[in-house]
């Protein structure tokens, strides 16, 4: 993307004015996506975002600047203006010895998206249509995305290091909307890996089709959702968003060090019930939150956060792991080349139990079963939380019996880690889209099937 | 000036017989000052740009974008959305929208005096802010964010049906993320000010919000499970007409993805209930004189005294519900299609004070802040889930704070449960105007 000669100067007019760290990030990004809505294909949609941002770090402030123009003029502009704008006084000749450039690539990609047919993709869109709307004339309408994405990305800094990676996307994704008497439901479904085309090998988009149909049709049957404190056990896959938003974000070192977490001074606690182990694992499979490379250039490593309910340890990006004289755990993450990076979560897992999944239901006289979530979100410093259940059902008497309708879950993250009282051994992922402070990245979470003692369930019914 | 609108023009002028082309470009520059602890912990200023471009041919439509402005992306751009055209399907409603004679609204949204504007002011106006809210209040434990941002922004839109289109507009803002503290408990709150230029930010304003927002929660508790009256906080309107906005889109109501689809004429709301979306009222923080295919924006009334009287449409939706285009594309930046949605939505005011409206339902929740309002509320089912907090109202006056909660109903019911509707107007950031509005009979879900 950029000679190292010419990233070796750019570092260099980057600290002229008295930095102390300064950093190349640069990014070549190219999107393809296709959308059918309403029985057509809308249109295929082709995207392309190179350039770089360029980040000078002084004592306790980061400047940074942007560009996209990769030139060496471009380039140098940007490292100016960061320069500038870290409000460095002294002055100064800064040489940076650059180690060798390692190219690093998560897991070889089978088959580059960029080399399919686009009538290939199409097609696929075609069948998951055709195969929702298979599922019964209550199904009135059927949207189907597919998008792949290619990012290359490059990270060189003054510590000399100098580093690539490639990490390719695939994602597939159906809506459907369900009608009956008692009026419109909406089912989801959107698997998504990180890798190529290879993805359909593995994923069938019939079956990826049928699931957001019978989701939506299996709402319309549904009874309004109770209200109130009631035992809530998560199907393995849907619930580990609840992880990644009840602790998850409150593990994450730069709102921990602003004393915006509720976890804060409590490594070495029991914080969750010794039934939870929980790790946040960027290597992890070919899952949706997997690179080599973080956005800081560091090594994707699978950390524990907390084992057997004890707090390990929190995420560090590099600003924040320098300032307590660590490494970082390789979770610097930004959006694109236009954002500056803080600590994200990668995959996010709640890892397996001893229970037998069915036993903890039968075990459960009255309550939720929960088996897919929408989003969710949380306040780190109180640890409140919510998030949505788009497909529950009542336990009654030890069984799974109706539907309820779509309901918010709320609670607050340590009291609910502390009420974990089973966790099985079937251990799923999910895929999702994690957003903090506007920057939205690609991330996993997962979870066996687990019961929570005692949450509110935000339904209409007494 | 016009050097957008210039570029825009090329592209669309590279048009082949028997196509159809549109390009949007898009320039931005913005300016981002974080303070934390007293210090800047960052300062970014950069310039993004980006060009969008709709091919259609065949009656098929492909698009493509970049983000980057040169003669190679230029080109680049406009042969990928040719090639993609050839996958659409076929669609006779396809097409580009002509100049409707409608004439755009002068408004006044760009302000030169920011461009003039230093940086050292921009960072002394954070660490003010930093530092106000800290004074606010001897509860304040700390502020998470204190931060200034500014942005100047440049889009045109040229096609090959004619229409010709430049608008740029600024905007500034404070926000600030306050962490208050009592004993053991924790709450937070925000506070903002926004405007076109410097000169309309308001540092106390800002800074007691945030103070007030997180102090007010100090020592909430979890309330008992109960129906009740409700008094939606301005903010919590807004988010909640943000809801109801999807319902409201020509192309939601087109693809059976509205609960308020073949109900034009009907009483959908109270009576007295009446809502617009109107993005030439320069007040709106979402206002705007062209919409996102460079058709003059306009009024739209949809629902008016409860019944409801049509929806916002672009030039696709439109055209296949045998309407006119409301002026209504929007789109998310260069990188997508128009598609259809509201700017600068607002609920007619009544007559009644926050206070007022609090002492005629006696018993209640004023509920102050929502969350998972874009997972618990659904404007294809109606189906109303979120999490909440606020204050219990008792003998008509606020008192104590609750939290982790939540408020349930459905989006049918309560537009037809508002019992009163606040004088209190004020346009927030985001695409709605807030005021205080009282729905009965939600459903509190707590302890």
């Amino acid at each position: 993307m950029i000679e190292d000669n010419v990233v070796q100067r750019v570092l260099a007019v980057a600290l002229r004015t008295g930095g102390d760290f300064a950093e190349v990030f640069a990014e070549d990004k190219r999107l393809s996506s296709g959308h059918l809505d309403d029985g057509r294909v809308e249109e295929l949609t082709s995207g392309l975002d190179r350039g770089a941002g360029i980040r000078v770090v002084r004592g306790d402030t980061t400047g940074f600047a942007h560009t996209a123009d990769l030139s060496e003029t471009g380039l140098r502009g940007a490292a100016e203006a960061a320069a500038a704008a870290a409000r460095a006084g002294g002055g100064g000749v800064h040489e940076v010895a650059l180690q060798p450039r390692a190219d690093r690539q998560a897991h070889p990609i089978a088959e580059y998206p960029a080399d399919v047919p686009k009538a290939r993709k199409v097609e696929l869109l075609q069948r998951a249509d055709a195969a929702a709307r298979a599922e019964g004339s209550s199904i009135r309408q059927v949207s189907a995305s597919y998008a792949d994405s290619r990012r290359r990305i490059l990270v060189a800094n003054s510590d000399g290091l100098h580093t690539t990676d490639d990490q390719v996307r695939t994602r597939f994704m159906v809506q459907c909307v369900a009608a009956g008497d008692t009026g419109m439901q909406t089912g989801l479904e959107a698997p998504g890996r990180t890798i190529g085309f290879e993805l359909f090998a593995e994923v069938d988009v019939d079956e990826v089709a049928r699931t957001a149909a019978r989701r939506a049709l299996d709402m319309l049957k549904a009874r309004p959702a109770p209200s109130g404190k009631l035992p809530v056990v998560l199907k393995a896959g849907a619930g580990g968003v609840l992880f990644h938003e009840a602790c998850g974000h409150g593990l994450e070192a730069d709102l921990v060090n602003r004393d915006a977490s509720v976890f804060r001074g409590r490594v070495g606690e029991r914080v969750a019930s010794p039934l939870v182990t929980l790790v946040d694992d960027g290597t992890y499979g070919r899952e949706w939150g997997t690179y080599a490379i973080d956005d800081e250039g560091h090594v994707a490593q699978r950390n524990t956060l907390i084992e057997n309910g004890v707090l390990t340890d929190y995420m560090w990006d590099f600003l924040r792991a320098r300032k307590e004289g660590r490494a970082s755990s390789g979770n610097g993450r930004r959006q694109t080349y236009q954002h500056l990076p803080m600590v994200r979560m990668t995959n996010t897992y709640v890892l397996d139990g001893a229970d037998d999944p069915e036993e903890i239901i039968r075990q459960t006289p009255y309550g939720i079963y929960c088996v897919a979530l929408g989003g969710g979100s949380v306040n780190t410093a109180t640890g409140d939380f919510v998030f949505g259940m788009t497909e529950a059902y009542l336990i009654e008497n030890g069984e799974v019996t109706d539907p309820v309708r779509a309901a918010n879950l709320i609670g607050n993250g340590p009291d609910v880690l502390q009420a974990v009282d089973a966790v099985g051994n079937d251990f799923l992922t999910w895929t999702g889209t994690c957003g903090k402070d506007g920057q939205s990245v690609p991330v996993s979470a997962g979870q066996p099937t687990l019961r929570v003692a005692s949450m509110t369930v935000g339904g209409t019914a007494a | 000036m016009t050097e957008l609108l210039d570029l825009a023009e090329r592209v669309a002028g590279w048009t082949r017989g028997g196509e159809q082309v549109e390009a949007y470009v898009a320039r931005t520059h913005d300016t981002s000052v974080r303070v934390y602890d007293g210090d800047v912990e960052s300062l970014s200023s950069a310039q993004t740009e980006g060009i969008g471009v709709r091919v259609i041919a065949g009656q098929r439509q492909g698009f493509a974008y970049a983000g980057s402005l040169d003669e190679t992306s230029l080109r680049e751009t406009l042969d990928d959305a040719r090639d993609n055209a050839g996958f659409g399907t076929v669609d006779e409603f396809l097409g580009l929208p002509a100049p409707d004679g409608v004439p755009a609204a002068e408004l006044d949204l760009f302000r030169v005096e920011l461009a003039a504007f230093p940086t050292d002011r921009k960072v002394q106006l954070a660490i003010e802010l930093d530092r106000v809210v800290r004074a606010a209040d001897p509860r304040i434990r700390g502020v998470e964010t204190a931060e200034y941002g500014d942005a100047s922004i440049e889009a045109a839109i040229a096609s090959s049906t004619g229409v010709r289109a430049h608008a740029r507009r600024t905007t500034c803002s404070l926000y600030a993320y306050a962490i208050a503290g009592e004993g053991a408990d924790t709450q937070t709150g925000y506070g903002w000010s926004i405007g076109r230029a410097p000169d309309d930010l308001d540092v106390s304003r800002a800074a007691s919000m945030a103070a007030e927002r997180a102090t007010r929660l100090l020592g909430a508790t979890k309330p008992a499970s109960r129906r009740v009256t409700a008094v939606l906080d301005p903010m919590v309107t807004a988010s909640f007409l943000g809801v109801l906005s999807g319902a409201l889109s020509g192309e939601s109501v087109l693809k059976g993805r509205s609960m308020f689809a073949g109900r034009e004429g009907e009483q959908v709301a109270v009576v007295g209930l009446t809502l617009t979306d109107d993005p030439t009222n320069p007040e709106a923080r979402g206002a705007s004189c062209y919409d996102a295919e460079g058709l003059a924006t306009r009024r739209n009334v949809l629902i008016e005294n409860g019944v409801l009287q049509g929806f916002v449409q672009n030039a696709y939706t439109a055209r296949r519900a045998g309407a006119a285009s409301t002026g209504s594309a929007v789109r998310g930046g260069f990188k997508t299609t128009p598609g259809v949605g509201t700017r600068a939505l607002a609920l007619v005011p009544g007559t009644r004070t926050q206070q007022e409206l609090l002492s005629d339902i006696g018993d209640g929740l004023l509920v102050l802040s929502v969350q998972g309002l874009h997972s618990g509320a659904n404007p294809v089912s109606g189906d109303f889930s979120v999490g909440c907090e606020g204050l219990v109202v008792r003998d008509g006056v606020a008192a104590e704070p609750v939290r982790e909660a939540t408020i349930a109903s459905t989006l049918q019911r309560m537009l037809h449960d508002v019992v009163g509707v606040g004088s209190d107007l004020e346009w927030l950031p985001g695409g709605a105007a807030g005021l205080s509005l009282a729905i009965r009979d939600v459903t509190l879900s707590g302890a």
